[in-house]
């Protein structure tokens, strides 16, 4: 039966590269970064690559836009607190390390519910209707204080049960070493996913739906087994977040913790696997970091989004992609010039624009203390007419100059591809 | 899907008094017709006449406002198109329908997955599958795409895209092979190579080919079915079709010495 002449198991050295870095990473992240602060950092991050990760199930993988992803991460938090917390009482004689799986279990559960009439149709459809789903649960989030905690939320404690080898989970540490644990174990599982008939034929779902009905598979079923597997997983990522906060409030069914998985698996780049994480990362940091940072952090992270769909669809992972094949055929030293130029004048953009930002957040917030302000070092008068001057004026020089750059990189990227091809065409003719 | 055990047919595919109306006007008008397995039929008819829409009704993509469409003797009317390609019928489109995204290789194997059984399976990975790969393969071979394996199918040529098409058509090993317009667009010599190509990967299977192209379905099929207005009124051997007094009057027309002389 098997035939021999076909033989497709190349020993990938690039690819057992990529993964051992990744697991390197995940242990000694902790040890570099040693801060308390950190430590935190370093969890949510791990909870956002695999709820991201789970989003680019339906996103990149099966062309599904779902504004309602967080119903199955939020689900999973709640049933994971509430396991937790009987876990405590001594009801339930399950270990702390498992009940991540107990979220992700749930959230299947109620995705094998929800996700029938949900996947019934693809397209502007399916997140119209995720969409309401999302509001359903977050409005029954209001109406059943039982389960949801109300205002307060539900809160839970994980040091609890049997202390194998002296691990209790108190320390974060800790914790962060079962989070990375369960981010390798989801990534190559995930990874895994993107290989299997069930994955491939999510992809020519994705490509077009109509051919798929005529090779024999159904695309609602298709959709519906994805839809699943990626609750499966945000679940997982919801019980985690369980573990590590400790509290669940009714946040984490929002529309707004939905579109934060939209936003940013989509700032990573929803076309290559490994986006999401990147994706996951950056909206840590953000929300941990720039919300520190400034009050307009909402605002700033708008922009950025507004400027990555206009500039690179393909999120930065595919920026990352796009100048490592410009790097392999050894055409990126022509560009870096491109780049700092375009960084500077970008940065002096930005820098204007910040600077008014900040005014009218000054106006608006903190009039009352003033109409000074420090930024970045520089005193600002939101009331004063330089001020406002100068900085549209430094906003202004920096977008034309900007322009002028892109236009001029531009010019240059495309003459990199065509020698890129013209490269491919002779050594096809070899 | 079990096989449920049922007479031999004797046609692979028979339609009965096949009806299909858009709104008040009636596009298809009663067909009849019997396909002995094996055969080649080629479908021709002016524009409009209600080819395309006739094989929407036969693989599912419409639903037949009345009539009945057998399948080797069993009902496929009103059925899903999957359900009717996991009965053993297959179609390719007139407007190039693959999966643009994905590689040759990849387009293929999607073709094949189910009929060899492995449904929705995410337990199993792709790389593994020896019989689907070698198929994949196999197929790639056939129409002749082997150097392109990994290329997007959106990156291939038009020819190759239409021979990919044909290659995911065929991929499941279905016995009923409805082949909407294969040859649209191409130039001459593209054309009889890939006249060439479909007789050779059809060998032994029903196909059914709509064609513009005469000089295509006369040399291809053994018998012509001529489609005017949503009714069938010829449906013979290409020599008494080209024959016939009412096809002549209704079609072809006076033009009927320049497409014997292979003119278009």
């Amino acid at each position: 039966m098997a035939q021999q002449f076909y033989q497709f198991k190349p020993l990938n050295v690039g690819r057992f590269l990529v993964w051992s870095s990744f697991t390197l990473l995940l242990v000694i992240a902790p040890l570099i970064f040693t801060t308390s602060l950190s430590h935190t950092i370093l969890s949510q991050m791990g909870i956002a690559i695999i709820v991201c990760l789970s989003y680019n199930i339906l996103l990149g993988q099966g062309g599904m836009l779902s504004f309602g992803h967080a119903v199955y991460s939020g689900m999973g938090s709640f049933l994971a607190i509430h396991t937790l917390n009987l876990a405590s009482k001594g009801a339930l004689p399950i270990p702390v390390s498992l009940i991540p799986i107990v979220g992700g279990v749930a959230s299947m559960l109620v995705a094998v519910v929800m996700g029938w009439v949900t996947t019934k149709k693809s397209g502007t459809t399916f997140a119209m209707i995720t969409l309401g789903v999302g509001e359903l649960i977050w409005a029954m989030s209001l109406m059943f204080p039982e389960f949801f905690g109300g205002e307060g939320g539900v809160s839970g404690n994980r040091v609890t049960g049997s202390k194998l080898w002296g691990v209790t989970y108190g320390p974060q540490i800790q914790l962060y070493y079962l989070i990375a644990i369960y981010t390798l174990v989801c990534t190559a599982l995930m990874f895994a996913f993107t290989r299997t008939p069930l994955g491939r034929m999510l992809n020519a779902v994705r490509d077009n739906p109509e051919r798929v009905e005529f090779v024999g598979y159904d695309t609602q079923k298709v959709r519906y087994f994805a839809f699943i597997v990626a609750a499966f997983f945000a679940g997982i990522s919801g019980g985690l977040a369980a573990l590590n906060f400790e509290i669940v409030t009714s946040e984490v069914v929002s529309g707004y913790r939905s579109g934060a998985y939209l936003l940013f698996t989509f700032l990573g780049g929803a076309t290559f696997f490994f986006g999401p994480i990147l994706g996951g990362i950056m909206m840590v940091l953000a929300f941990v970091l720039l919300s520190e940072f400034t009050k307009a952090w909402l605002l700033y992270l708008g922009l950025i989004f507004l400027f990555m769909v206009m500039y690179a669809p393909g999120g930065l992972a595919s920026l990352i992609m796009m100048n490592l094949r410009v790097a392999m055929y050894g055409h990126l030293r022509k560009l870096w010039v491109g780049y700092l130029a375009l960084a500077l004048t970008a940065l002096v953009a930005l820098l204007g624009a910040a600077a008014m930002i900040e005014m009218v957040y000054h106006l608006q917030l903190n009039s009352a203390m003033g109409s000074e302000l420090a930024f970045l070092g520089a005193k600002l008068d939101s009331k004063g007419l330089n001020s406002w001057f100068g900085s549209a004026f430094v906003m202004l020089t920096g977008l034309g100059l900007f322009e002028v750059c892109r236009r001029q990189y531009l010019r240059e990227w495309d003459r990199i591809q065509e020698d890129i091809e013209k490269e491919i065409k002779r050594r096809e003719a070899l | 899907m079990t096989v449920v055990s049922h007479p031999p047919a004797d046609y692979a595919l028979e339609l009965k008094d096949l009806r299909k109306s858009f709104g008040k006007s009636e596009i298809i008008r009663g067909i009849n017709m019997a396909i002995p397995s094996g055969e080649r039929v080629g479908i021709i008819g002016p524009n409009g006449a209600g080819k395309s829409t006739l094989f929407n009704l036969i693989s599912g993509r419409f639903e037949p406002s009345s009539g009945q469409v057998l399948l080797n003797g069993q009902r496929i009317d009103g059925k899903k198109p999957f359900e009717i390609n996991r009965m053993g019928l297959s179609r390719s489109f007139q407007i190039t329908n693959i999966f643009p995204k994905l590689s040759v290789f990849e387009n293929l194997r999607c073709g094949v997955l189910w009929s060899l059984g492995y449904k929705y399976t995410f337990l199993k990975f792709l790389a593994d599958l020896d019989d689907a790969n070698a198929r994949a393969e196999a197929l790639m071979h056939m129409i002749k795409l082997d150097k392109k394996r990994d290329v997007l199918a959106v990156n291939l040529t038009y020819a190759e895209q239409r021979a990919l098409e044909i290659g995911i058509t065929i991929a499941g090993g279905a016995n009923v092979i409805l082949l909407d317009e294969p040859t649209a667009g191409m130039s001459r010599s593209e054309t009889s190579r890939f006249i060439s190509l479909i007789k050779e990967v059809t060998v032994g299977k029903t196909l059914l080919t709509v064609e513009h192209d005469m000089g295509v379905v006369f040399g291809l099929a053994d018998k012509i079915a001529v489609v005017v207005y949503g009714e069938v009124i010829a449906y013979d051997k290409p020599e008494a079709v080209r024959a016939d007094q009412r096809v002549q009057e209704a079609y072809l027309g006076s033009s009927v010495a320049d497409q014997q002389a292979g003119g278009h």
